[in-house]
């Protein structure tokens, strides 16, 4: 493990944090990390608390689990209940909550509800149980969506039949564009994610920079990654640059992932428009299944109730979500809503920015009010 | 739910249907390389697991680094490497 303390060596951070001050100087600078990655990276590690206060991270819409509508959820617990159907679900998405409680609760009342680490795995089971009809849970954004596009190719030249799709897949780019359009929020710059771009590469950025003439760093995951990202956008701005910039090039390509891109386009196309939490609809900002696999598709196989429920009155995980509020300005916050009795998506994942909070940030931001620490930043 | 786990290549298992053991942490379970089929995947290359599937190929360092980083996940790390081990594609 020599390397990973190079990248966690506090002088370097020190002197990164010293460059950042100097480009900063008292200017009020705004950035969005878009990954729920970083976020967790950044109050696992109190990131927060050793930028010079003027230089503010704000948490985005990028923890899949998060953005997923109450609607959708009640939908899965309606597919999950049908008899003779075996749903499949990543663990993450059992426990977020619709508004008939959650998938864990609906295992608990009898319905076949499995928890899988793999689209494949579902497939697998579906090929065991030929005489029920399996059904995967699909969320996620462009990280996760070529690993259902495979899937998917795989039922197809096995001849699975009793397969199905529950699409929730949603891409990057709309919600970044939505906050943009967003008169609450004023940003600076953003720090791009991390994995979605190793299939995604840089190019779909561009037009942060080109239509919103912000900056942007795709950012790594380590501590270090996160610190110098900030110091490239403060860079450009100061440099007078706006330009996509790659800072995680060791992982991420250029052009992205050719093979998996292809696989999306084999299987997908866009929705017309999709409901995000907190987002409300975003046109052309999630993925259904293309003609080629409707049969695959459980929304063509069935016919779904399409539920819509209204985001619970008392949850906030809508203005997080956009970086409007910070998690400890939610009125329930730590008290109704927690992460073992969770009422929003932003408690349930622990990528989401209340779970990242409560289960680390707090302490930091304790630590620092104990000690004269500014008292508003987490 | 995003994490991605750098494991290491033990085997090609399927050369047709893109499968290979790979080894997390001495954990071992097949996974699909099929989003790497351009690559060349081999024995003893290191990529990065995200469900089920090698989504990048990645250097020793790289992944020290991040093996590191989740690790220090706590919790978030063992549910996946449990969930990592659970399950089986074949």
């Amino acid at each position: 493990m020599k390397f990973v303390d190079e990248f966690r060596d506090p002088a370097a951070a020190r002197a990164l944090v010293g460059s950042i001050r100097e480009l900063a100087q008292d200017t009020h600078f705004k950035f969005m990390e878009v990954c729920g990655g970083h976020t967790h990276t950044i109050y696992r590690h109190g990131i927060e608390h050793i930028l010079p206060p003027n230089v503010e991270l704000v948490h985005g819409p990028g923890c899949p689990v998060c953005v997923i509508p109450m609607g959708r959820v009640d939908d899965a617990m309606w597919l999950a209940e049908k008899p003779n159907v075996i749903f499949t679900s990543f663990g993450d998405m059992m426990r977020v909550p619709g508004s008939r409680g959650s998938l864990l609760e609906a295992k608990a009342r009898g319905a076949d509800v499995r928890f899988v680490y793999s689209p494949l795995d579902s497939l697998r089971i579906a090929t065991e149980n030929p005489d029920k009809h399996v059904v995967f849970f699909a969320v996620g954004f462009e990280t996760t969506a070529p690993s259902t596009a495979v899937t998917l190719v795989r039922a197809k030249e096995l001849g699975v039949t009793n397969f199905s799709v529950f699409c929730n897949h949603v891409t990057i780019v709309p919600p970044l564009k939505a906050i943009l359009d967003s008169p609450d929020l004023r940003l600076d710059g953003f720090l791009g994610p991390g994995h979605v771009s190793t299939v995604v590469g840089n190019r779909p950025y561009r037009f942060v920079t080109e239509v919103y003439g912000k900056p942007i760093v795709v950012a790594g995951f380590e501590p270090l990654d996160i610190l110098a990202s900030v110091h490239m956008l403060l860079a450009q701005i100061r440099e007078g640059r706006c330009e996509v910039e790659n800072q995680y090039s060791r992982v991420v390509p250029e052009e992205g992932n050719p093979q998996a891109l292809a696989l999306l386009a084999e299987v997908f196309e866009l929705r017309p428009h999709f409901e995000w939490r907190g987002l409300g609809f975003i046109s052309q900002s999630a993925l259904k299944l293309n003609d080629r696999y409707a049969e695959f598709d459980a929304e063509m196989r069935f016919d779904m109730p399409g539920i819509r429920v209204a985001d619970p009155k008392a949850c906030q995980c809508g203005e997080v979500l956009k970086g409007v509020i910070k998690p400890w300005e939610c009125k329930v916050f730590g008290t109704a809503c927690t992460p073992e009795t969770p009422i929003g998506t932003c408690m349930v994942s622990p990528e989401g920015a209340c779970a990242a909070y409560y289960n680390f940030g707090r302490l930091h931001r304790e630590t620092a009010l104990l000690v004269g620490g500014p008292p508003s930043r987490g | 739910m995003c994490l991605g786990i750098p494991g290491q290549i033990v085997e090609i298992t399927d050369a047709a249907g893109h499968l290979a053991k790979v080894d997390v942490s001495g954990v071992q379970r097949t996974i699909s390389i099929r989003l790497l089929a351009e690559q060349q995947v081999q024995a003893e290359d290191w990529v990065l697991v995200h469900v089920g599937f090698a989504m990048a190929k990645i250097d020793q360092r790289e992944a020290d680094l991040t093996l590191a980083a989740v690790k220090h996940m706590g919790e978030a790390y063992t549910d996946e490497l449990e969930a990592f081990q659970a399950t089986a594609i074949v």
